[in-house]
């Protein structure tokens, strides 16, 4: 009971002083204050109701037990991330959005394959590719060939469709001035046109990095080598080891969040001249 | 949009060249193997045409997938285990039922973070911050967790339906929500409009545009979710099922037809949106 209470408690005592925080003045530090303060206030409540209601550790590990489980398994932690990070999703994200690029700027002379390819791209982006992972296990092998595969099938086609778009950006006036310069279709490109589709590109380059990560582990789950992400957690939670599923699933927030946040962080130095980025 | 049918046109047949020269390059091992074993020396249109009608091939030509599908959907009672219009059902089911609680929830969030500022400051970040976290990852332990509680069936697989959902929608409304502009709130404000009054008269209307955006995307993650949330529950019925169980048994047609199943569900489901858009828009005057 006192532990409902003390959830309770630290409950209302995280709200109160986000709300006063929020009816201060914005700075930078309430606007990063906030949030993690409701985030500690999330996990603080988490571990209090679980021992509160005494919730089964099969069912939902308390966050003290999923750390102390992800201290003593760094190393089985590395090994899968190694597999599934370093050599399947980064490998595939950089294979499938170099070609997507390579071939967006190769369409994009031809008018004819650019009306073509666009509309049947937006169609393939909307569709549910992660089913193309039994097919590729098949074909590739169980290792992490397979898993580089569907990384590279899912973020092809977003990459192809915003780099296409983004080569599209400038307006008729700056082309014309290229022209008036006498710059050539290379020179325009990179001088002009690439820059241009720079927030594009990335905004394909910010998707294709949520969806690499998915890619990757869900691949796992068709098979794999007795290691990976996605392997571990679907053996653990066949043998109730939630704690370290959950220890896999800090790992995957954090690797999810920093590849984010390290685009975005290029982004801002790429496209500091765009409209979105002023502050 | 007329000038483009031929280029697609040509895109989308090209496509099926390639599929059809990929599938007699990857079968061509096999076919030359079980030639060798029975002694036959293969010419090229004998070899073409195994490598077109293989039982499991590694690539089936799209007229064996083609097949699978007709014979699946139509010619087998919709009540049969084996109609894949049973399986599609059990996935568009917990898809749809996902999607709803999605965009209530996105909805109901975006209205909170819209009109309350504690709530835009804190939980907006954590919106943002849970898309990056890999949910799928997570579809197998929500399932099995769900059903020791007790809960099967539908509803875990349309929890991750729902988790994926929820995201555009939020970002979407609170776009939506906040796109009338000074002048119009002003307004707003000279006729002492309250808050609510404002919030259905006036923001509401204009976050239309963006709520059909969100909601497609929403659509087509849900129906990830759905079949992704059917892998881990031992492949009993669902699009998601029909994948794992033909890739534990090699049954590649079966594969591909429940692939093009699902790419058929996801047009319909985001063909559907895209209609009630046009007549929605129109009817409140917004169409383009």
């Amino acid at each position: 009971m006192s532990w409902l209470i003390l959830a309770l408690v630290i409950w209302a005592a995280g709200w109160t002083i986000n709300g006063w925080l929020a009816r201060r003045p914005a700075t930078r530090l309430t606007s990063l204050a906030v949030p993690l303060i409701f985030g500690v206030t999330l996990v603080a409540v988490w571990e209090a109701l679980v021992w509160g209601l005494e919730i089964s550790p099969v069912l939902l590990p308390a966050p003290s037990i999923i750390a102390t489980r992800f201290a003593a398994s760094t190393g089985i932690l590395w090994e899968d991330f190694v597999q599934t990070v370093v050599k399947g999703a980064l490998s595939g994200y950089a294979m499938g959005c170099g070609s997507a690029f390579l071939i967006a700027v190769m369409i994009d002379r031809f008018p004819f394959l650019r009306r073509g390819l666009l509309p049947v791209g937006n169609f393939v982006a909307a569709l549910p590719v992660i089913g193309m992972a039994p097919i590729l296990v098949m074909w590739f092998g169980f290792d992490w060939q397979s898993k580089a595969a569907v990384v590279v099938v899912m973020v092809f086609f977003p990459m192809l469709v915003n780099t296409v778009q983004g080569l599209q950006a400038t307006d008729v006036m700056q082309r014309d001035l290229m022209r008036t310069y006498a710059a050539g279709y290379w020179s325009t490109l990179f001088k002009l046109r690439l820059p241009a589709a720079m927030p594009f590109i990335f905004n394909g380059l910010k998707i294709a990095s949520t969806l690499a990560l998915i890619g990757a582990i869900v691949a796992e789950f068709f098979g794999s080598p007795i290691r990976g992400m996605g392997f571990r957690i679907s053996t653990s939670v066949g043998q109730l080891a939630l704690d370290l599923v959950w220890a896999e699933i800090v790992v995957a927030a954090i690797v999810g969040s920093a590849f984010y946040g390290g685009v975005a962080l290029i982004e801002r130095a790429v496209t500091f001249w765009h409209p979105s980025q002023r502050r | 949009m007329r000038q483009s049918v031929v280029p697609v046109l040509t895109v989308v047949g090209a496509l099926f060249v390639v599929w059809y020269a990929a599938a007699v390059w990857l079968n061509a091992p096999w076919a030359h193997d079980k030639a060798k074993r029975s002694g036959e020396v293969l010419s090229v249109s004998a070899l073409v045409a195994d490598t077109w009608a293989q039982d499991k091939p590694k690539l089936p030509a799209p007229h064996q997938v083609a097949i699978e599908l007709w014979e699946t959907t139509v010619e087998k009672k919709i009540t049969s285990k084996r109609s894949l219009v049973y399986h599609s059902w059990v996935t568009l089911s917990a898809t749809i039922l996902g999607f709803v609680l999605g965009t209530g929830l996105g909805t109901l969030l975006a209205v909170g973070i819209v009109f309350n500022r504690t709530m835009d400051m804190s939980v907006m970040p954590w919106v943002i911050a849970s898309q990056t976290i890999p949910i799928l990852a997570i579809a197998p332990m929500i399932i099995v967790v769900l059903n020791a509680v007790g809960i099967s069936g539908l509803l875990p697989k349309a929890m991750i339906s729902m988790y994926l959902s929820f995201f555009p929608v939020v970002v979407g409304m609170v776009k939506g929500l906040r796109s009338p502009d000074a002048m119009q709130l002003d307004q707003m404000r000279t006729w002492n409009a309250s808050a609510s009054q404002t919030f259905w008269r006036l923001r509401l209307p204009s976050s239309m545009p963006y709520l059909f955006t969100s909601l497609k995307i929403g659509m087509a993650a849900s129906l990830v979710g759905a079949i992704v949330g059917e892998l881990p529950t031992g492949a009993i019925a669902g699009l998601g099922a029909r994948l794992l169980a033909g890739s534990y048994y090699g049954q590649t047609i079966q594969i591909w037809s429940a692939l093009i199943m699902a790419a058929a569900l996801a047009a319909a489901l985001v063909g559907i949106i895209g209609i009630l858009q046009r007549v929605t828009l129109k009817r409140m005057g917004m169409a383009q």
